[in-house]
């Protein structure tokens, strides 16, 4: 009997048991040897004693909290010094914002030590690993690029998650100032804010994220559902029917084992968010033959270049004494033939399309740095592209006061 | 164990077009009657001596037969395995509950391990009093007993600009259903007391883990079905999906069930946080991208036969089977068509349909080794009609990633073989 009394403390359970014990004795009695002469059901049922009032026992818990306001009085009050732990998020309007600061360089400093391992040095993301500069205007693309730039609506939702969810494996060791500094330098990076900017708690609100608009709250009710909630065709729906497309013929599903495929996929591209790999072809190298005659440079214009070239001064070296480095030394650049610096490594893409013709005029190098990467696919330059035109022609014409010596 | 082998390695075989050995085991089930079956009239092994004693294994897994029935991943999908999904095998499964060893796992910074001890909720905000609870505490409110699909909003999401992965496991895995057992959000709100005037307010759900996932839930959907769950399918959670204690949101996109939650915080406003702003809305064709589209509409799919799943019994008698699902409520209806979409017929739903949760159906039909073009189409009690490819692209375009219920198309071929096609 020892057994048996916590047992019947739910009616329900005890009757369930019973039934179960009736078949182990009919169908297994070596199994049930414990349980006493008499009738197994009455002795199970009886030790827990509320075998009247238990049928009710569910339903009369929900209905006594229904009684008494809905409390049950569990739980105790939170302190403040542990909702201040935890309640971290920031909203729009920058309520639950910290106060602080950093400015665009600092937070080129601590994002190169800190992110660019996965988003890289102009936070053009390494690999599968999220771009967070560059994509502008490409939203109704083929394949948008959706950063920070492009594609948030918020300079909230960028602070706050910084702020609480990254560095990814390293969460929250940010400083609040660090992480001022950090959107500062995302900010630069996506051209939003000029080099000499500083962010902060007071000037949070007047910064204008790019696509603030581009929202819609989900229509679907209007859009969708009033089409497709009808009776829907069960005969003679279509004419014909043809295959249009063959997921085969991609051939980008795992295999049974997984291990081959990760090594046939390991040479592909990363596929962008939705990751459909489409072969586009690698852009004619345009064939124009390189100016004969150098024009005079506006100096003005050379300054303002100068300014600009700081974004591009991490991996490339330009004047006397230039040296190949992550990038290419770029004196001469201008007029040059692609791919041809000596001594540097380039891409493949980069060497065939200078074996095909292609010169550094002033109109190629700008279509090259507007977007890098879609002029280019498989170049090793690894930055978003510059987006205002202003800042194409300037680091061209510094580029062109540095001629090959 | 050589019987294991032997017979992954002839489903791997016939996958990859070796018809041989899928012709072979035609002729095997079709030549009854020719010689005595030794299987019967051989004393086998384990008619003859032991099996496994209890407690041999004290938690038990699948048999090693099937151990090819497993979630998988797609690896080229994302950047690392920390912050990524896999797949549930539903082309494998029937029935409408997914066992939770194998259902779908999606992490933003790994599936962390917290212990029930350690586990703390707290509720604050706009509230008049802002509490923790322990999981002790969350086990001492009456608690339901409910049954939900979880889709993530990015299922199917790969198909969006054409037919891509060969197999129901990676077109449609990221969905799991499952028996939850929890304490309703709404109870736990209460406790904390909420003023009387709710109008315009929310309240966003936050996890313990690093990456702090949050999403913002208007409070009339807080107060209506959402669940603090600590038990799926009778069991504790799994550790890759929250355990000890997640949020369960009916209906809507799984992202929103945030695992390991720690925090709900009534507010005013949505946080607009980077899970429902940068992710988690639908890019239309012109640039433009809808955001706060959490319902998940009306949806199915055959898992078998498909492209994991060939025909290896020929012509004679066949069971067409899949699941359909829809976040607005009840499924009351699945139709499938052998020939692309020209005509359909009305599948047998093993059950009636259940209120936001997966519902099996099946056509017991006669395949008389004819191509076919297999779809299903599912309804729900809106009467809504789960839409074509071409229907959702000519609203939405090819670029919204998430919410993709199209229909699906199957090519079985005479030789038993499925993939994965897009059709006119």
């Amino acid at each position: 009997m020892s057994k048996f009394p916590n047992l019947g403390l739910f009616v329900g359970v005890g009757l369930g048991l019973a039934v179960v014990a009736t078949m182990a004795i009919n169908f297994a009695d070596r199994f049930v040897v414990p349980v006493p002469e008499g009738n197994p059901t009455v002795a199970l049922v009886i030790p827990g004693g509320g075998a009247s009032d238990s049928p009710g026992l569910i339903v009369g818990a929900a209905e006594a909290a229904e009684g008494s306001g809905g409390k049950y009085g569990l739980g105790r009050p939170a302190l403040a010094e542990e909702i201040a732990a935890w309640d971290l998020d920031v909203m729009p309007d920058a309520t639950g914002l910290p106060q602080g600061s950093g400015d665009v360089w600092t937070g080129e400093e601590v994002f190169a030590e800190k992110c660019a391992t996965c988003h890289g040095d102009f936070a053009e993301g390494v690999d599968n690993w999220p771009t967070l500069a560059g994509g502008w205007g490409t939203l109704a693309d083929k394949d948008p690029v959706k950063t920070v730039g492009s594609y948030w609506p918020y300079l909230s939702t960028v602070w706050d998650y910084v702020h609480r969810s990254m560095p990814f494996g390293d969460a929250q060791t940010l400083t609040h100032d660090e992480t001022y500094a950090i959107v500062a330098y995302i900010l630069y990076s996506n051209d939003i804010v000029d080099d000499d900017f500083t962010l902060s708690h007071e000037n949070f609100l007047d910064v204008e994220m790019p696509n603030a608009e581009g929202f819609i709250v989900d229509d679907r009710a209007e859009t969708e559902y009033t089409k497709w909630r009808a009776e829907p065709c069960m005969e003679n729906c279509k004419e014909s029917v043809e295959i249009t497309m063959r997921a085969t013929v991609l051939d980008v599903t795992p295999e049974e084992e997984g291990t081959e495929a990760a090594e046939d996929h390991a040479a592909m591209d990363p596929p962008s968010e939705t990751p459909v790999e489409d072969a586009a072809p690698v852009e004619e190298a345009a064939m124009e033959e390189p100016e004969a005659e150098e024009p005079a440079l506006d100096a003005a214009l050379v300054a303002a270049g100068e300014k600009v070239f700081k974004k591009c001064k991490a991996c490339h070296q330009v004047g006397d004494g230039a040296k190949n480095r992550t990038g290419p030394a770029l004196t001469g650049i201008v007029g040059h033939p692609a791919g041809a610096m000596e001594g540097f490594r380039y891409s493949k893409d980069m060497i065939a399309a200078g074996e095909a013709g292609l010169t550094w005029t002033e109109e190629e190098l700008k279509a090259f740095l507007a977007k890098p990467k879609a002029y280019m696919k498989g170049t090793k330059m690894s930055f978003a592209g510059l987006r205002k035109e202003g800042d194409l022609n300037a680091v061209v014409e510094y580029l062109k006061s540095f001629p090959a010596e | 164990m050589s019987n294991d082998k032997t017979s992954r390695a002839s489903r791997r075989a016939f996958l990859r077009g070796s018809v041989a050995a899928a012709a072979g085991a035609v002729a095997a089930g079709t030549a009854r009657g020719q010689e005595a079956d030794p299987l019967i009239t051989e004393v086998q092994d384990w008619a003859n001596g032991f099996g496994a004693g209890v407690d041999e294994v004290p938690y038990g897994l699948p048999i090693e037969f099937e151990s090819d029935v497993i979630r998988r991943n797609v690896e080229w999908l994302t950047a690392d395995t920390i912050s990524s999904i896999n797949f549930t095998p539903i082309h494998a499964l029937d029935g409408t509950i997914t066992p939770q060893g194998c259902a779908f796992e999606r992490h933003h910074s790994g599936a962390i391990e917290l212990k029930k001890e350690d586990y703390r909720l707290m509720i604050n905000g706009l509230v008049d009093t802002p509490l923790v609870f322990t999981y002790a505490d969350l086990e001492r409110f009456p608690r339901e007993n409910h049954v939900y699909f979880c889709e993530c909003a990015a299922n199917t999401g790969m198909e969006w600009a054409g037919a891509q992965l060969n197999g129901a496991q990676f077109t449609h895995g990221m969905i799991h259903n499952m028996e939850y057992t929890g304490v309703p959000l709404r109870t736990l709100l209460n406790e904390a007391g909420l003023g009387d005037d709710l109008a315009d307010k929310w309240v966003y759900v936050e996890g313990a883990d690093a990456s702090s996932n949050g999403r913002s839930i208007p409070m009339e959907k807080a107060l209506d079905d959402v669940l603090v769950a600590f038990k799926a399918n009778g069991e504790a959670l799994r550790k890759e999906h929250g355990y000890p204690v997640r949020l369960v949101v009916p209906g809507w996109e799984g992202n929103m069930w945030v695992k390991w939650i720690r925090r709900v915080e009534v507010m005013d406003g949505p946080v607009e946080s980077r899970e429902e702003t940068s992710k988690y809305t639908d890019t239309l064709a012109d640039g433009t991208s809808r955001k706060w589209t959490w319902v998940m509409d009306a949806k199915s799919v055959v898992t078998s036969p498909s492209p994991q799943m060939p025909v290896t019994h020929g012509p004679g008698p066949m069971v067409i089977t899949g699941m359909a699902w829809s976040g607005h409520g009840r499924i009351t209806r699945v139709d499938v068509s052998k020939d692309g979409g020209k005509t359909w017929e009305t599948a047998r739903l093993a059950r009636e349909g259940e209120n936001k949760a997966l519902t099996r159906f099946y056509l017991d039909t006669t395949w008389n080794g004819e191509e076919m073009l297999l779809q299903s189409r599912a309804m729900d009690e809106t009467g809504y009609v789960q839409p074509t490819k071409t229907q959702l692209r000519e609203v939405r375009g090819e670029n919204s990633i998430y919410h993709n219920n199209c229909i699906q198309t199957w090519h079985v071929t005479p030789d038993g073989r499925a993939e994965n096609v897009e059709v006119s």
